[in-house]
């Protein structure tokens, strides 16, 4: 019986000729990945199991990235126990402020990260990284103190979804489009326990970024990981930014998928997680009469540079709408630098935006945007939950920077063609 | 091992913002972060549990996050365990690594009500509902999961091995 592509790069790291969906394996890490929330609880498990040395501070990345600049003093003293655990372990991969990102869109970025590895991180998001080719999903503290010990992580190896892409996405589409549209059609368990596995003659078509995004709501589906085959896009984006060499590994012809799910990408509309769940998806187009009082553009799932683009591109020459507040987190400080450079940032402010450093915050509710109750937001973040960005009795709606950028303009939900001028 | 108490019932796809919001993870004091189990959709149940009490819920329970203080406040309010249709990957796996028990049983997830007294056996699996007289056959963890929670949780384990 053949293996997806997911299967095999387990079985290397396993040390195995094959594996099987189900078996439990014990799988070598290339990396270990916390941040400034994860770590602290991480340290506290490493330290009191006795453990006094990671197991290669190469393999250890931690990132500083929720609630920094620090928010208040308790946040500081978890950034703390952080750069003291960094600074004693000798991490090599340790990224404060000056240097931080959100950490998913700065580990590829850095080249941390790169094709046919096997990464744990203390960050549900840790799925994104599928997008290089790795296999790699999210853990929690205990895992991640486990795993910075040894270096290994125990796994019970998952079926896959194999999703065929064909067509490209018309212009106003993005990764974000693609995401939001499968998880409204499987639901947030649709996935789970298992991988998806994005292929077909659509794949070369979609931009690191866009992939980047779509395996970054892998997790949103309840999957394990998300994954992209390696192509000329990915190893043009590894080349000279990975740190190792990446390693490239190809589901096997007979491989067995649960399901196959076909998408036709030209038929992809921009589309719209209502709350209080990212499946609860419509397209944009039907929620013109739906009033926002902020915009927040950024995350792990939308703060790259194509993304600042779109805003840009929507934004510039403009104004956002009278009683709207746009918050724009660029997710790294390479990003943030660029969009400095090239004007963006100006543009931005003088449609009446605000810039921010790059942070996790408003996403998860921690700061930099809170919402009070009643508000509503439209966010190219990746969760809707109730509460998720504030007050319990606020609105969250996931969208594409584009759909975001365009809503800003209007004042409500807007579609990005409704703004073409 | 088993826990017996006063079920309070959830619904599907209980996430982690809901078990412990983000606004409060500045701390990693189990304690504090404890006072605020389940706030934003039962500002009740924190005043209300009782050593040994059962959660009851339906899909992909703790979806979300992989912040394991979701599970940590749980067990720290002193819940016996979780019962549920399904629970989310990283919540299940983080539950385990951290030694709070939890119990895959979509009849006993439908069938039991709010406020009903159970007993659960995490030897047997065997759930109990003493306010109805039904009993469910819960499914039992793999052998690698029982010696994780038999051994004190994850890293209890490797050190012993």
């Amino acid at each position: 019986m053949g293996m997806t592509m997911t299967q095999k790069i387990l079985a290397a790291h396993a040390g195995l000729d094959s594996v099987e969906a189900g078996q439990l394996i014990s799988a070598k890490l290339d990396i270990v990945l916390g941040n400034d929330i994860t770590t602290p609880v991480a340290v506290n498990e490493f330290n009191k199991a006795g453990f006094t040395e990671v197991f290669d501070k190469d393999r250890v990345a931690i990132v500083l990235d929720h609630f920094v600049p620090n928010k208040d003093i308790k946040a500081a003293e978890q950034s703390k126990t952080c750069r003291d655990f960094a600074c004693t372990h000798c991490v090599s991969h340790f990224y404060d402020v000056g240097k931080m990102g959100i950490e998913h869109a700065l580990l590829p970025e850095q080249g941390v990260v790169t094709a046919g590895d096997c990464i744990i991180g203390a960050d549900s998001h840790t799925c994104t990284y599928g997008a290089l080719g790795a296999f790699s999903t999210g853990v929690g503290s205990t895992d991640m103190a486990a795993g910075m010990a040894t270096g290994t992580a125990w796994f019970k190896v998952p079926s896959a979804i194999r999703f065929n892409l064909t067509g490209k996405l018309s212009a106003d589409c993005s990764g974000k489009d693609v995401i939001l549209t499968i998880i409204g059609m499987i639901g947030v368990d649709g996935a789970l326990y298992k991988s998806m596995e994005f292929v077909g003659k659509g794949v070369h078509t979609l931009s690191m970024d866009d992939r980047l995004c779509i395996c970054n709501m892998a997790i949103e589906a309840g999957a394990k990981n998300g994954i992209f085959p390696v192509d000329d896009v990915t190893l043009a984006y590894l080349d000279g930014r990975s740190e190792r060499m990446p390693v490239v590994y190809e589901a096997d012809a007979d491989a067995l998928y649960e399901q196959q799910i076909d998408i036709d990408l030209s038929q992809i509309v921009p589309t719209v997680s209502c709350p209080h769940l990212p499946e609860n998806t419509r397209p944009a187009a039907e929620l013109g009469g739906v009033k926002i009082d902020q915009v927040v553009i950024g995350s792990c799932t939308n703060g790259r540079m194509e993304d600042m683009e779109i805003a840009y591109q929507t934004l510039r020459g403009k104004k956002i709408a009278d009683g709207v507040r746009c918050i724009i987190i660029p997710a790294t400080m390479k990003i943030y630098k660029e969009c400095v450079e090239k004007g963006y940032v100006s543009a931005f402010i003088d449609a009446g935006a605000v810039v921010s450093t790059p942070t996790c915050g408003p996403c998860l509710g921690g700061y930099m945007g809170i919402l009070a109750a009643g508000e509503v937001c439209i966010a190219t973040t990746n969760r809707n939950f109730v509460g998720r960005m504030g007050h319990v009795d606020s609105k969250v709606y996931l969208a594409s920077p584009a759909t975001a950028a365009a809503s800003a303009l209007t004042g409500y939900i807007t579609a990005p063609q409704e703004v073409q001028s | 091992m088993n826990t017996q108490g006063k079920v309070f019932k959830y619904p599907d796809n209980v996430d982690t913002d809901v078990i412990i919001p983000a606004r409060y993870l500045n701390t990693p004091d189990a304690a504090e972060l404890a006072l605020h189990c389940m706030e934003d959709i039962d500002t009740d149940f924190v005043k209300q549990v009782q050593p040994g009490d059962v959660m009851v819920a339906g899909w992909n329970f703790g979806c979300g996050s992989s912040r394991e203080h979701a599970p940590l406040v749980i067990k720290t309010c002193k819940t016996g365990c979780v019962i549920a249709k399904s629970f989310a990957r990283i919540f299940y796996r983080n539950a385990i690594n951290i030694g709070l028990p939890i119990l895959e049983c979509e009849q006993a997830a439908e069938e039991i009500a709010a406020g009903d007294q159970v007993k659960v056996d995490f030897d047997t699996g065997v759930i109990a509902d003493l306010t109805t007289g039904k009993t469910y056959q819960a499914r039992p963890f793999p052998p690698f999961i029982q010696n994780i929670i038999a051994k004190g949780g994850l890293l209890a384990s490797l050190k012993e091995d």
